[in-house]
């Protein structure tokens, strides 16, 4: 059994509200000014059961693609499999 | 929008449970708003995989008029048969509020009734609903003359103020917007008429009465 953990993030140059709002309203006014810039993303984790790690990091590659998990117009997606 | 179709403008509508088959002599597709799935992952990306949207596409592919509005819209995008995505709006709220419409394609079978540039006063409601696609799909949009709706001023930062788009063909269109809210003076408090254009335009289309 691996884990493969998908993170999905909106590419960069296209707005993060969500983001913006954790700097603005919360880091910048907790006065931690060395913050620049964050970031948010969603992230999945899929428990799967395959013969090896690059069997399950490709299925789960595959099947996103497939399967919309994310949109290809906006957002940006990382794999790592544990 | 079944009481809109059925009792305004007393079209034969029939709403399809989304695990059921189409039957073939429909003459227009209509995915209406609310919400399916309760935005679990993407507004409508999951609607997108029912199976009644194989007919759908199967459909739109052979030239029926389809309209999605608000969540339809969005299913429409994930379905792939409209470019772009809808993004959370900028606020992160839900936006319930009266805008303006411009009407920017008037070829569509949704559109053929109303004058290029016409307003039309229209609710939006949704928490999704900030059209975005990247450059080169906007100037495909462009070129194409796929930009059917904008908003007459900039509600949620959608790229180019985009409401609504059709696919290169015409016959699809989607749209963020309610025009079914709109249509009736009893709740329309500035104007009902030029809403109502996107379903006379559907019913000169198809031609079909009760």
């Amino acid at each position: 059994m691996f884990e493969v953990q998908v993170i999905i993030e909106n590419k960069p140059g296209i707005s993060d509200p969500e983001g913006a709002t954790i700097l603005n309203d919360l880091v910048l006014k907790g006065s931690y000014s060395s913050v620049k810039k964050i970031r948010s993303a969603k992230m999945l984790r899929f428990q799967i059961s395959t013969t090896n790690k690059k069997t399950a990091e490709e299925t789960v590659q595959k099947l996103c693609n497939e399967l919309r998990i994310y949109n290809p117009m906006v957002s940006k997606v990382t794999f790592t499999v544990n | 929008m079944y009481h809109v179709l059925l009792d305004v403008f007393k079209l034969d509508v029939k709403y399809f449970w989304h695990e059921d088959k189409l039957p073939k002599d429909l003459d227009a597709i209509v995915l209406p708003g609310g919400f399916s799935y309760g935005d679990r992952l993407r507004a409508g990306v999951i609607a997108a995989h029912s199976p009644i949207i194989a007919d759908v596409k199967r459909m739109a592919d052979k030239g029926m008029p389809v309209l999605g509005v608000c969540n339809g819209f969005q299913i429409l995008v994930e379905s792939e048969l409209l470019p772009g995505v809808l993004l959370k709006n900028t606020s992160l709220n839900f936006m319930c509020r009266w805008t303006e419409l411009i009407v920017e394609n008037n070829k569509t079978p949704f559109t053929n009734k109303f004058a290029l540039k016409e307003r039309i006063p229209i609710p939006i409601a949704n928490g999704e609903g900030r059209y975005y696609v990247d450059k080169a799909t906007l100037a495909m949009l462009k070129k194409n003359n796929q930009i059917v709706f904008r908003y007459g001023e900039s509600v949620n930062n959608s790229v180019f103020d985009i409401a609504g788009i059709c696919n290169k063909e015409g016959n699809v269109v989607g749209m963020m917007p309610h025009p079914e809210r709109a249509v009736e003076a009893e709740i329309n408090p500035r104007d009902s008429k030029p809403a109502s254009v996107i379903f006379e335009s559907l019913i000169t289309t198809v031609g079909a009465r009760k």
